[in-house]
C-alpha cells in the first residue's frame, strides 16, 4: 500500500497533473496564438511548483529559479514569440501530419512508457517531488512528438521550448534543481536560441514565401 | 668539447623545439607580407634553411656515444593530457636526415619560387614550414596524442603543398586521393595506438614501453601501423597516391615529400616495431621483407616505363622505399632469433639507404625543378640535350643519378652493399625454410638495383643527352645561383656519405645501440668500412675514388698528350640517311619498351597502333596499375552502393529526421530500461 501523502506532496502531484494536462492541450490545440498562451501556463506551473518545493525543503537557490522562471517563461519568451507571430503574421496552423484523435493515443502511449521508465529511478531518489519524475519524462516525450507533428516552423520552437520545460521539471522533481551556474545558462541559451529561430524565421519565409516546412523538401539532395 | 657535453646534458631537446618553434614563427612571418617574393623566398627560405642545419646538428648531438634520451613535457595540450617530447638516438637521427636534406631543399625553393603559381608565396612559406615542423614533431613526439597531431598536420600541410596549383583538375584529384589515404593510412594509426596501451589508457610512449601484450594483440597492433605506415611510405598495394601526388606538388615539394615525408613513416615504423613492441615473433618480419621486396621490384619495373619525368622519380621512389622496408623486416627477422649482429647489419642498411635517399631523391626531384621552371616541359618526350644549355644542373643531377643506380664511390652502393651483405649472411638463421627463402631476396635485390640503374640511364640520358628534341629548348637557361647551391649541398651530401661511409655508420650505430643492443664493427678509418668482420668484407669509398679519379686523369693526359690531341665536333655517323633529326632518337617509350614487354602482366596496357597505310599515323600507349583497376575501382564501388543505400535514410523532411533522433531516444530509454 502507498503510505498516506502529506499536503504539499498532494499539492504537487496536483501541479504535475496540470503539467501534464497543458501538454496535451498542446498536442491538440491546432491555433499559434492559443499555443503560446499554453506555454506561459506552464511557464506559470512551472513556477509553483518550483516555489512549493523551495519552500517545503529551504532551498534557497530554488527561489531564485522560481523568479526567473516567471520572467523568462511566463513573460519573456511568449512575449517575443507573439511579437514574432504578428510580424510573421501566422494566425492559424494546418492540420498536422497526423489526426489530432490518433496523436493521443500515442501520446497516451508515450505516458504509460514514461511512467514504466521513471519507477526505478525514482525509487531511487529521495526528495518529495520524486514521484512526478514519470510525468516529467512524459511533458518532455509529448513535447517531442509535437515537435514530429507539426508543420510550421513556430509551433517547431514552442514544442522545443516545452521540451526544456519538461527537463526543468525533471531536474526539480529529482534533484532539487541543477546549480544556479548551469540553470542561469540554460535560460541565457533559450533566449538566444529564441533569437537566432526568429531570425530564421524571417529568412526561411524570404527565400520560400511560407512558414511551411514542407518548402525545406526542396533542399534535399539527390 | 665541454661546450658539446653540457649542450647534451640539459639544453638538446629545448634547442630543438626553439628550433621547430622558430619554423613556425617564419610561416607566420611570411603571411606579413604574403605576395611580396623578395621578402619570403629571399629572406624567409634561406632563415628557415639556417635552422634545419641547426636541427641537423643537434640531430649530431644526440647521436654521439653516451647521450641519455632526454624527456621533457610541454605546456600545450588537452587537459591532463600535455604534450611529450624525447630526444633519442633514433630521433635524433631523423633529425639530422630532416634537417640535412632540408636544408639543401629550403636553400632551392628560395630560388625556385616565383610570383603568380597558384598559392600566393606567403601562404606557401606558412604551409611550407608547418609541414618541416609537424615532421620534426612527428619524431620527437613521446605520446600518441603528438604522434596524432603532428602526424596530421602533416598530412593536411602536405595536402595543401600539393594542391599549390589548385586550379588544374588532375592536381584537385591528386590531392584528393592523397588525403584520402592519408586519412585510411592514420585512422590504422589510431587503431594501433589504442591496442598499445594495452588496457592502461595511458598514451605516453612510456606506458606503452611498458605495457604487456598478449601476441595476438600485439600481432594485430604490428598489423594496423605496417598498414598505417605503409601507406604513407607508399607500400604496395598501397601505393597508388604517391605517382599521382608528388609530381603533382611543386618540385621542392616533391622533394620533401619523397625525400623527408616517407622517411617520417619509416621512423614511425622502426619506433613502433622495435622501440614500443621489442619486435616480435619471426614471421613480422618475413611479411616485412616480403612486401618491401615487392614494392621495390613493383617500383623499379614501374618507374622504367613512365614517360613525365617526376613521375618516373616517384615510382623510383617507391622501390627505395620497398629496398628501405625489406631491410627493416630483414632486421626483423634476424632479431627474432637472436641474431643482434646481423639484425644491427640490416638495420644500418635501412637507416643508410633512408638517408641516402633522402639526399639522392632531393636532388633529383629538385633538379626536374629546375627543368621545369627552364623548359615548360615535363615528358621526357620533349626533353633532350639539356647538358648544353644547363651544365650546371646537368652535372649536379648526374651525381643524383648515379647514386641512385648504386654506382661508386657514392652513397647509394654503399646502403646497397650493405643492405646485400645482410642478405648474403642470412642462411645461417636456424629456421628451415627461412634460411632457404630469405636468401633469395638477395637476387630481387640484385634486380631492383639494376633495373634502378637501367631507369638512370633512361631519365639522365633522355633529359640531358642527345640532342634537344623541341625547338624551344635551345632557349632553355640554367639555374640561378640559390637553386645551384641547394643541389650542390645535396650533391656534396651523396660523395661525402659515398667516400666516408664509417662516418654516416657511426652516427648510425648509436641508434642500433638503442634499438637493438648491438652495433655493426666499426671500420679502420672514416673511409673504409668492414661492417662483420674485415676478413669478410669491406669497402673503401675513398681508394675507390683516387682510383677513379686516376684512371681518368690518365685516360685525359693520354688522349690529350699521346694522340693526335684535338678536340673535334662534327656530326655523327648517320648510317647514309641524308639527315638526322633529333625525332630519331631513342625515345622514353621505346627505351623502356624492353622493360614493358620483360614484365607484361604487371601493367594493364592500352595500345593504339596506326595501320601501315595511314595518312597521319599516331601511336599512343597508356599503361596503368594494375592494383588500380583490380583493387581501387571495385572498392570504390562498393563505397558508392553503400553510400546511396544509406543515402534512402536521407528524406528531406524535417518531420522524419525529428522522428529517427525521437525513435533513437526511445530505444535508447528501453536500453536503459
Amino acid at each position: 500500500m502507498m503510505p498516506p501523502l502529506n499536503l504539499v506532496t498532494q499539492l504537487l502531484h496536483v501541479l504535475a497533473a496540470g503539467l501534464l494536462m497543458i501538454s496535451f492541450s498542446m498536442l491538440a490545440q491546432r491555433r499559434t496564438r492559443r499555443l503560446i498562451v499554453l506555454l506561459a501556463w506552464q511557464g506559470v506551473v512551472l513556477t509553483a511548483s518550483t516555489l512549493l518545493v523551495a519552500v517545503t525543503a529551504h532551498l534557497q537557490h530554488l527561489y531564485y529559479s522560481a523568479a526567473l522562471t516567471l520572467i523568462e517563461k511566463v513573460w519573456l519568451m511568449p512575449w517575443i514569440l507573439l511579437r514574432l507571430m504578428r510580424r510573421l503574421g501566422i494566425e492559424s496552423d494546418s492540420d498536422p501530419l497526423v489526426n489530432i484523435p490518433t496523436l493521443m493515443l500515442v501520446g497516451l502511449g508515450l505516458v504509460i512508457f514514461a511512467f514504466g521508465l521513471a519507477q526505478p529511478i525514482s525509487s531511487l531518489a529521495t526528495t518529495v517531488t520524486r514521484q512526478t519524475l514519470g510525468i516529467a519524462m512524459a511533458v518532455i516525450l509529448l513535447a517531442f512528438l509535437m515537435m514530429i507533428a507539426r508543420h510550421k516552423a513556430v509551433t517547431q520552437v514552442i514544442g522545443f521550448l516545452a521540451m526544456e520545460n519538461g527537463l526543468f521539471f525533471a531536474a526539480t522533481s529529482t534533484t532539487y534543481g541543477m546549480p544556479m551556474v548551469v540553470e542561469l545558462g540554460i535560460a541565457l541559451d533559450l533566449l538566444v536560441g529564441v533569437f537566432i529561430f526568429g531570425i530564421f524565421f524571417f529568412q526561411i519565409r524570404e527565400q520560400f514565401d511560407s512558414l511551411d516546412l514542407h518548402q525545406l523538401e526542396a533542399l534535399k539532395e539527390d | 668539447m665541454h661546450g658539446v657535453s653540457a649542450l647534451t646534458t640539459t639544453t638538446a631537446l629545448t634547442a630543438v623545439l626553439v628550433l621547430v618553434a622558430s619554423w613556425l614563427l617564419i610561416g607566420a612571418l611570411g603571411l606579413v607580407q604574403s605576395n611580396r617574393i623578395g621578402w619570403v623566398a629571399r629572406t624567409l627560405f634561406p632563415l628557415g634553411a639556417l635552422i634545419a642545419l641547426g636541427v641537423a646538428g643537434l640531430g649530431v648531438v644526440s647521436l654521439t656515444t653516451g647521450f641519455a634520451a632526454q624527456t621533457g613535457v610541454l605546456a600545450f595540450g588537452l587537459p591532463d593530457m600535455p604534450f611529450h617530447v624525447r630526444l633519442d638516438a633514433l630521433s635524433g637521427f631523423f633529425l639530422l636526415l630532416l634537417g640535412s636534406a632540408g636544408a639543401g631543399i629550403s636553400i632551392f625553393a628560395a630560388g625556385y619560387f616565383r610570383e603568380g603559381e597558384g598559392t600566393a608565396p606567403g601562404l606557401l612559406c606558412l604551409q611550407y614550414h608547418v609541414f618541416l615542423a609537424s615532421m620534426a614533431l612527428v619524431v620527437l613526439a613521446d605520446d600518441a596524442y603528438l604522434f596524432m597531431v603532428a602526424w596530421e598536420t602533416m598530412a593536411l600541410s602536405s595536402y595543401f603543398l600539393v594542391t599549390t596549383q589548385h586550379r588544374i583538375p588532375e592536381i584537385q584529384r591528386a590531392g584528393f586521393l592523397y588525403l584520402l589515404m592519408a586519412h585510411v593510412g592514420a585512422l590504422a594509426l589510431l587503431l594501433c595506438f589504442g591496442v598499445l596501451h594495452g588496457g592502461s589508457w595511458l598514451m605516453t610512449f612510456d606506458s606503452m614501453r611498458a605495457a604487456t601484450l598478449s601476441p595476438a594483440w600485439a600481432a594485430a597492433a604490428f598489423l594496423l601501423a605496417l598498414f598505417g605506415f605503409g601507406a604513407k611510405a607508399g607500400l604496395v598495394p598501397l601505393h597508388v597516391w604517391l605517382p599521382e601526388a608528388h609530381p603533382a606538388a611543386p618540385s621542392p615539394v616533391s622533394a620533401m615529400m619523397s625525400g623527408l615525408m616517407l622517411k617520417v613513416a619509416v621512423y614511425g615504423m622502426l619506433r613502433i616495431s622495435f622501440d614500443l613492441l621489442h619486435a616480435g615473433p619471426w614471421w613480422w618480419g618475413m611479411l616485412t621483407l616480403a612486401v618491401g621486396l615487392g614494392t621495390a621490384l613493383f617500383g623499379a619495373v614501374f618507374a622504367a616505363v613512365q614517360t613525365d619525368m617526376k613521375r618516373l622519380l616517384a615510382y623510383s621512389s617507391i622501390e627505395n622505399i620497398g629496398l628501405i622496408f625489406a631491410a627493416l623486416g630483414l632486421a626483423l627477422l634476424c632479431y627474432a632469433f637472436d641474431m643482434r649482429l646481423l639484425a644491427a647489419l640490416a638495420l644500418a642498411a635501412a637507416l643508410l639507404h633512408a638517408l641516402n635517399h633522402a639526399l639522392f631523391k632531393s636532388l633529383l626531384f629538385l633538379a626536374t625543378g629546375s627543368v621545369l621552371h627552364a623548359t615548360h616541359e615535363r615528358s621526357l618526350g620533349k626533353l633532350g640535350g639539356l647538358i648544353r644549355r644547363m651544365p650546371w644542373v646537368a652535372t649536379l643531377a648526374l651525381v643524383g643519378t648515379l647514386s641512385l643506380a648504386g654506382l661508386p664511390p657514392l652513397n647509394g652502393f654503399v646502403s646497397e652493399w650493405l643492405l646485400l651483405q645482410a642478405f648474403l649472411s642470412t642462411p645461417s638463421i636456424p629456421h628451415a625454410f627461412t634460411n632457404m627463402i630469405v636468401p633469395l631476396g638477395a637476387a630481387v635485390v640484385a634486380l631492383t638495383a639494376a633495373l634502378a640503374g637501367y631507369v638512370m640511364v633512361k631519365f639522365y640520358g633522355v633529359i640531358f643527352l642527345g640532342q634537344p628534341r623541341e625547338p624551344s629548348l635551345m632557349q632553355a637557361h640554367d639555374a640561378g645561383w640559390l637553386e645551384r647551391v641547394g643541389l650542390a649541398w645535396l650533391a656534396l651530401g651523396c660523395i661525402l656519405i659515398g667516400v666516408f661511409p664509417q662516418a654516416a655508420l657511426d652516427a648510425i650505430a648509436g641508434v642500433t645501440q638503442t634499438l637493438l643492443g648491438t652495433t655493426i664493427q666499426r671500420g679502420p678509418t672514416p673511409w673504409w668500412i668492414a661492417p662483420v668482420a674485415q676478413a669478410q668484407a669491406s669497402y673503401n669509398g675513398l681508394w675507390l675514388l683516387l682510383g677513379m679519379a686516376g684512371v681518368i686523369a690518365m685516360m685525359f693526359v693520354l688522349v690529350r698528350r699521346m694522340y693526335h690531341g684535338r678536340v673535334r665536333r662534327v656530326p655523327p655517323w648517320n648510317c647514309g640517311y641524308p639527315e638526322l633529326t633529333p625525332r630519331m632518337q631513342d625515345t622514353a617509350e621505346g627505351f623502356g619498351q624492353p622493360i614493358r614487354h620483360m614484365f607484361g602482366p604487371f601493367f594493364r596496357i592500352e595500345r593504339e597502333v596506326p595501320s601501315p597505310d595511314d595518312q597521319a599515323p599516331r601511336y599512343r600507349i597508356q599503361i596503368d596499375d594494375r592494383f588500380w583497376h583490380g583493387l581501387y575501382l571495385p572498392l570504390a564501388r562498393i563505397v558508392g552502393w553503400l553510400a546511396d543505400a544509406l543515402s534512402m535514410l536521407q528524406r528531406g523532411r524535417l518531420a522524419i529526421y525529428l522522428l529517427y533522433s525521437f525513435l533513437t531516444l526511445i530505444v535508447l530509454l528501453v536500453f536503459v530500461l
